[in-house]
């Protein structure tokens, strides 16, 4: 028998003849005849020698930023992944166990948990954080309806920045779809900058939330407290998105500004890119406004002896008691991950999390001065706005044949935002993290200068 | 849970919260010029630069998550019996190929060029599901089974519409998943109950009578919850189907029937394949999972894009599709779980799929047959991969359900699912899987017999228990009373 199953053949058989059956069929005997098949037409089973061959092999056809410099961000982003939360992970009563709904068996899940939480509202500022959702997408998407049942349902107005990430706001468009809700985008100005008239004007009192990110998909930073003023002066909700999620050990977040949600992606915090997931969408809210967040929270709380303890908390907000009035219908969520966060943000520590994103910041910085000093015939496209770690080029060929050139060449340099924006079809968006040595930063502009 | 030392490790914000100047990594540095946050931020967005929490060695840091490890339970600490989750063993190949930079390092938006071993892996893995399904098509987009459920509702829907139809109602089985109901009003529809018969199965009656011109699907879930194969699926398909409906199936539970039967075959329109189940990848705490979508040719047309597909000069990736749902996540699937599942096949292979199906309802069956006279099994009918006893025997002697999940836990063992389906009152539901041995299987019998007779002669105990944990019974009440959902320093 394989040795994935537990009974080999003679086990096999004893447990039959316990069970007073002749063969393995017999279980099976109340499927239609239709429905069945003798056999799967699947090629047999594989060793582990062949097996590790086989996708090694398939791992020769793909190049990543383990093996070339990388410009690559856009909402997923290339940190350091320290050797010790890999270890962390890996321990098996970590990742092979489950939801905690046996708190007494559990609590190094909980904990973790709740460390968690505490991380997240301290780097949001908010008051409470769900202990995951399945990606920044998805998040989006849950403060939209978060938001709209916070105001009852009676406002189905969404205005949404344009500069959120585009796949999110497909990801929104999808979901909205049969829910009745109106959304509404509001463009940037000239200045990758949301333009706070065009703000004003399409928030309406039948609004139920305006959404912003900041950083926003061009690397911008936006101007958050205007927006939750915008927001709140006719009773809408502002939700703060995120996607670059180490911008906010530098950069205030919504919770500073009064903001009612804070929530994205936090893949930066020790996640791997692993060609899109799983990754880690976090919420994070008001105390105020908890029973119609989305996801699972862990509280705190003591066991019969009066000791400190922690179990899964206000469950009746979730589907397996709510059933069609819950608040989502997310069953199975990021845990791991939301470990993942828990081992980094603790590793990278207090302070580190602070020099960590400086050093983010003068390496980008540092590539756009030269960009522009070096006469690459490259420059910024929005030279006056303020930006974190990424930021939107624009130069002699399109973002589309530079990245191909570049790729030639070795280097991931970017990722042209043609593909999604009409308004800067051209741009080539750049992405500098802390695995980006000066090294790489040289290799980029040689690369720029002489592919144009 | 006995045999690990009792110790209070203290939250992370608690050890020297003051304490500056440790490291958990040497943080790489940069040799260009470093510029001041002052000097191209605003102020006003500016934070300052006080620390949001403690600093940490490496080594401290590495056994404050050692220690909480230890209060743990996990697949690999014994049989997991909680139903309707297949709680098998996850193979450590898959974390090893999972762990390449081949495969992990890769940006979902690097040009399809550059990303063909990975694109070869999902475009294998949806072969593969068509294979195991009977399925002509397969979206891997869900990050888990209840996103699964809203990808194929939303399918449903699209193929209405183009029928120029709007229809409000989802039909449910009571005995269903919370996620099924969650998922038709997500989805913008109405979760209407049907009941159950008296062998647990869908009462045809009822269903025939509820089935009318505005009901969009049925969901149900394939063996049901209480294990039981819908025996007239292929009717229940029928009788749907000619009223126009959709059928979506739950197939949270194939692992009860891999090699042995396929879902196309059975009528399904969508059913969602949880991977974190049948397929071994890990659990991971409470997550992540993946919760590809097989669908009928009816729903084709409908994928989430974006996906994978194979053309002369390799793989590619669509981006969109005219008749797209659209996309219900960034990016394109949880790919590294993606692939851990297509590992894990491969090294079944064909034969160990089908035999690994058969294992498990093996076991659940020589489960049922060991604890049938001390427990209460409301159903009778034949049981697949799961059995759901009851506590109405022990509840006789003031024991309840809860009470025998937590002494469980001094037996070392994790208990069954709790209170679900709700068509069981104080139900017990158990799904051993088929990666344990025969003597895991003993003994976990042996303590479930046990506890029904300590249940009988000395109640108290087991109403007091657990007895041997880290720490002991919990009061979950408290924890919504009194809300502390974070921590706050003192100070
Ligand atoms: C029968 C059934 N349906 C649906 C789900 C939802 O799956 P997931 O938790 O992956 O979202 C589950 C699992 O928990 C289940 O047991």
């Amino acid at each position: 028998m394989h040795p994935w199953i537990g009974a080999g053949s003679e086990d096999r058989q004893d447990l039959l003849h316990e069970l007073g059956l002749e063969t393995i069929d017999q279980l099976f005997a109340r499927l239609p005849e239709s429905v069945c098949i003798d056999h799967l037409d699947l090629p047999p089973a594989q060793d582990e020698i062949s097996l590790r061959r086989a996708f090694f092999d398939l791992g020769l056809n793909t190049t990543t930023a383990a093996r070339e410099p990388s410009f690559f961000g856009a909402g997923v982003y290339n940190h350091i992944r320290p050797a010790a939360v890999d270890a962390v992970l890996s321990r098996a009563e970590f990742f092979t166990s489950y939801t905690p709904y046996q708190p007494e068996i559990s609590q190094g899940t909980l904990q973790a948990l709740f460390e968690f939480q505490t991380l997240m509202t301290r780097l949001t500022c908010m008051e409470v954080s769900n202990a995951s959702l399945y990606d920044g997408a998805t998040a989006v998407v849950e403060a939209v309806l978060f938001a709209f049942r916070v105001l009852r349902l009676k406002r189905p107005r969404v205005v949404i920045a344009d500069t959120v990430h585009p796949i999110y706001r497909s990801v929104l468009d999808t979901y909205a779809d049969p829910t009745g809700l109106e959304i509404v985008t509001v463009p940037a100005g000239p200045d990758g900058r949301l333009d706070i008239e065009a703000l004003e004007a399409a928030i309406t009192d039948d609004t139920c939330c305006v959404a912003v990110q900041s950083p926003n998909f061009l690397g911008v930073v936006e101007d958050l407290p205007v927006v939750a003023q915008a927001a709140h002066r006719v009773g809408a909700l502002a939700v703060h998105v995120v996607t670059e999620a180490l911008s906010m050990a530098l950069l205030r977040a919504g919770g500073h500004f009064a903001f009612d949600v804070v929530c994205g992606e936090a893949q930066s915090f020790g996640v791997a890119p692993g060609y899109g997931g799983p990754h880690l969408g976090f919420f994070t809210c008001k105390e105020k406004t908890i029973r119609q967040m989305p996801g699972r929270l862990c509280g705190e709380t003591v066991d019969s002896e009066g000791n400190r303890a922690f179990c899964l908390t206000l469950s009746t907000r979730e589907q397996h008691i709510r059933r069609a009035k819950a608040t989502s219908n997310i069953c199975t969520n990021q845990g791991l991950m939301a470990l993942a966060a828990t081992v980094w943000l603790e590793a990278i520590g207090g302070s580190g999390l602070r020099r960590l994103a400086e050093d983010n910041l003068s390496r980008a910085h540092d590539l756009a001065r030269r960009l522009v000093d070096e006469d690459t015939g490259w420059r910024l496209a929005f030279p006056d706005s303020p930006f974190f770690n990424e930021f939107l080029i624009q130069g002699p060929i399109g973002g589309t044949e530079i990245a191909r050139k570049a790729a030639e060449a070795g280097i991931l340099a970017g990722i042209p935002v043609a593909r999604w924006s009409t308004r800067w079809p051209d741009g080539l968006l750049i992405a500098v993290t802390e695995q980006n040595s000066s090294a790489d930063l040289d290799a980029l502009i040689e690369t720029l200068r002489v592919a144009s | 849970m006995k045999r690990r030392a009792h110790r209070d490790e203290p939250l992370f914000f608690e050890r020297n919260p003051k304490r500056r100047g440790r490291q958990g990594i040497l943080l790489p540095t940069f040799d260009g010029p470093s510029t001041q946050p002052a000097s191209v931020l605003p102020a006003e967005v500016l934070l300052d630069d006080r620390p949001l929490w403690p600093d940490i060695s490496e080594m401290d840091l590495v056994t404050h998550f050692h220690r909480l490890s230890q209060l743990n339970y996990a697949v690999d600490e014994g049989l997991y019996p909680l139903g309707s989750c297949t709680m098998k063993y996850n193979p450590r190949i898959n974390e090893a190929v999972a762990g390449l930079s081949a495969f992990n390092a890769a940006h979902p938006l690097q040009p399809d060029h550059q990303v063909q071993g990975v694109l070869e892996v999902m475009w294998e893995l949806e072969e593969t599901l068509k294979t195991i399904t009977g399925m002509p098509g397969v979206t891997l987009q869900p990050a888990a089974g209840a996103h699964g459920e809203l990808a194929g509702i939303l399918m449903i829907r699209k193929a209405l519409e183009a029928r120029g139809e709007s229809r409000e109602i989802i039909l449910v089985p009571d005995s269903a998943h919370g996620t099924n109901p969650a998922t038709a009003a997500f989805a913008g529809f109405r979760a209407v109950e049907i009941p159950s018969g008296p062998d647990g199965t869908v009462d045809l009656q009822a269903l025939d009578t509820a089935m009318n011109e505005n009901v969009a699907a049925v969901m149900l879930t394939v063996p049901n919850t209480l294990g039981v194969f819908e025996h007239r699926i292929v009717e229940i398909a029928e009788l749907v189907h000619s009223r126009g409906g959709f059928v979506y199936m739950d197939g949270a539970n194939l692992n009860a029937f891999v090699g042995r039967a396929l879902p196309g075959l059975m009528g399904a329109d969508a059913m969602h394949i949880n991977l974190h189940k049948t397929f071994s990848t890990p659990h991971g705490g409470g997550g992540p999972g993946a919760g590809p979508v097989t669908v009928s040719e009816a729903l084709l047309p409908y994928l989430p894009v974006p996906r994978v597909v194979k053309t002369d000069d390799g793989f590619s990736m669509l981006w969109s599709g005219e008749n797209s749902i659209g996309s219900l996540r960034g990016f394109s699937g949880s790919f590294l779980i993606l692939l851990r599942a297509l590992v894990y096949m491969r090294g079944m292979g064909g034969d160990g799929l089908r035999e690994m199906s058969e294992t498990g309802v093996l076991f659940a069956n020589i489960i049922r047959k060991r604890l049938e006279g001390a427990y209460h099994l409301q159903y009778d009918t034949p049981t697949m991969h799961e059995v759901v006893f009851d506590d109405s025997e022990q509840v006789k002697n003031g024991v309840h359900n809860t009470d025998i999940a937590k002494r469980l836990l001094d037996y070392g063992f994790h208990p069954p699912t709790m209170s679900f389906p709700l068509v069981v009152h104080g139900a017990l539901m158990i799904e051993p899987t088929e990666s344990f041995g025969p003597e895991e299987i003993d003994a976990f019998c042996e303590a479930m017999l046990a506890i029904a007779k300590e249940a009988e002669e000395t109640p108290d105990l087991v109403r007091a228990a657990p007895h041997e944990t880290p720490v002991k019974r919990i009061d979950e009440v408290r924890a919504a009373r009194n809300l502390k959902v974070r921590f706050v320093d003192e100070a």
